[in-house]
């Protein structure tokens, strides 16, 4: 809780993966960190996230991805969120991104990438700061 | 915050969003929002879905929502999930099963977190509701928290509640005992497909027998139909369109698929003119119908029981509109509502005017056992 108020996040898993233990292993964690987590599930359209995050008004994006396709998928997701005037929500990633790609992701409005092994806390409180930082979103 | 009402109004969806977000935190601002948007409340028709965890309310609003849409009608849905009582966090799982209404301008769903309220919904539900109302969508669903036996505030939010249950759940003495079951205006056993659901059918209708209190203390005495003086009796279709039937053949224009549903569902609402006394105009009673649904996400099928439910919703719209009743309701309602606020301001200033000093102390004299918890709530009165 920061000034009495729950950081609310989205969780969502893009794409045709079905692996969702990340995602979850990860909702359940921010949610014991006093987190609102808006937890959608597989199989998410670049649109349905970007509509979901819109009417959760969500601090945060949070987008699991293990299937390689992150190049491909998070890029669109980006426009479909500007296209929605969201702009200003930050996105973090998690699953199995190639260090290569990082540049590429930070590129397209990633702010922060968790790979296997990354520990909850440290995901907690990076989450914390990207939401400190863009401070409170005027209406 | 006259800007954020003012997009509110002209449909913005972002502003909508950013509004519900204010309202539920409650922030500086929230108030004179509220102002400016309540003139425009009041044309939404909200419709509460409650039950036990896994009776399926997701997906049954999930379904609502769709046939709602079919019918040319925005939607919006609060989905309403339990907050955490050690850490204040929470999982908002309910989009999960609303997958199919995603892409929809005429559908905007909001989930929410208990945030520490024991009633079924957030304590700022029904100000998020009349910023959706505001907003203009047609119809508000609000799914609260899998509900057990007590968790009774949808009542007082919604104009028509649903009581979710599902086969196998309990026995016909769970049927019978006080709590959520009394403030169902209609019973929904979802899942009908499964093995038992005659069985919950037969169980609710047989607590309707017994007395049915929605209409605020009153026994219905008499099982199904209310014996009335008037000549003609209600359509028995379930259509909900309140025709009236005078002909044993039925020249109304209902489907072929209403027909079948017709001689599944037979309970329908009693709404001849009862002899019961004093209630509203007419003294008519609504006697809770029960539907039998199939919610699956992926059901096609025409026969899953959604478009009775949402005739039988129609035909208590319709009775409630009748004469005195909404009035009386909304009446009953507003009162509630400036109670519980009153009492939360109230309890706020007084807070305020207490020192924590004396407070702290009067904690620690209930723990010593040297004052018991009545006469300390006396001393701190009498202490401002």
């Amino acid at each position: 809780m920061m000034d009495g108020r729950a950081i609310r996040i989205l969780i969502a898993k893009p794409g045709l993966d079905g692996h969702d233990r990340g995602a979850k292993v990860i909702a359940r964690a921010l949610r014991d960190a006093g987190f609102e987590v808006i937890y959608t599930g597989l199989r998410q359209t670049p649109d349905m996230i970007a509509e979901a995050a819109l009417q959760e008004d969500v601090d945060v994006v949070g987008l699991s991805i293990l299937s390689g396709a992150h190049q491909t998928l998070v890029p669109v997701i980006r426009q479909a969120m500007d296209a929605h005037e969201l702009g200003d929500v930050p996105m973090i990633l998690g699953g199995i991104i190639p260090e290569q790609d990082f540049e590429a992701m930070k590129v397209v409005g990633v702010k922060a990438i968790f790979g296997p092994g990354s520990s909850t806390t440290d995901i907690v409180t990076t989450i914390r700061r990207i939401v400190a930082e863009r401070g409170e979103p005027t209406a | 915050m006259a800007d954020l009402a003012t997009d509110l109004l002209n449909g913005s969806r972002r502003a909508l969003a950013r509004a519900l977000t204010l309202i539920e935190n409650e922030r500086d601002g929230a108030a004179d929002l509220l102002s400016a948007l309540y003139p425009h409340t009041g044309r939404a028709w909200v419709i509460g879905v409650t039950g036990a965890p896994g009776t399926g309310k997701s997906s049954l609003v999930s379904a609502m929502a769709s046939a709602y849409r079919k019918a040319g009608k925005t939607v919006a849905i609060i989905a309403v999930d339990p907050t955490s009582p050690f850490t204040g966090g929470a999982i908002l799982g309910d989009r999960i099963r609303m997958r199919d209404l995603s892409g929809d301008a005429g559908v905007f769903i909001r989930s929410m977190a208990t945030r520490g309220s024991l009633g079924g919904l957030a304590r700022t539900t029904r100000d998020a509701v009349r910023a959706l109302d505001a907003a203009g969508f047609d119809i508000v669903l609000i799914e609260t928290v899998g509900a057990g036996q007590s968790e009774v505030d949808i009542a007082r939010a919604a104009q028509t509640t649903l009581v979710v249950e599902a086969p196998g759940l309990g026995d016909d003495v769970q049927a019978i005992k006080a709590g959520i079951l009394e403030i169902a205006d209609v019973l929904v056993v979802n899942k009908s497909d499964r093995p038992g659901a005659d069985n919950t059918v037969r169980a609710l209708r047989a607590m309707l027998e017994l007395g049915h209190p929605t209409n605020h203390g009153r026994m219905v005495n008499h099982h199904g139909q209310m014996m009335g003086g008037k000549a003609l009796t209600p359509n028995p279709s379930p259509s909900g369109r309140g025709e009236l039937n005078t002909s044993q053949t039925g020249g109304h224009p209902q489907t072929a698929q209403e027909d079948n549903l017709q001689i599944e569902n037979p309970p329908r609402p009693s709404m001849g003119e009862g002899d019961l006394g004093s209630e509203g105009a007419g003294g008519e009673v609504w006697l809770p119908p029960v539907i039998r649904t199939v919610a699956t996400r992926d059901a096609k099928t025409e026969n899953d029981g959604i478009a009775e439910l949402l005739a039988q919703i129609d035909a208590h719209r319709t009775y409630l509109s009748d004469g005195e009743r909404m009035r009386q309701r909304e009446h009953e309602r507003i009162d509630i509502e400036l109670r519980d606020r009153l009492a939360h301001e109230l309890m706020k200033k007084l807070l305020n005017e207490v020192s924590s000093v004396y407070y702290e102390s009067v904690i620690s004299q209930v723990q010593a056992r040297t004052l018991d918890p009545h006469s300390a709530v006396h001393a701190i009165l009498s202490a401002r």
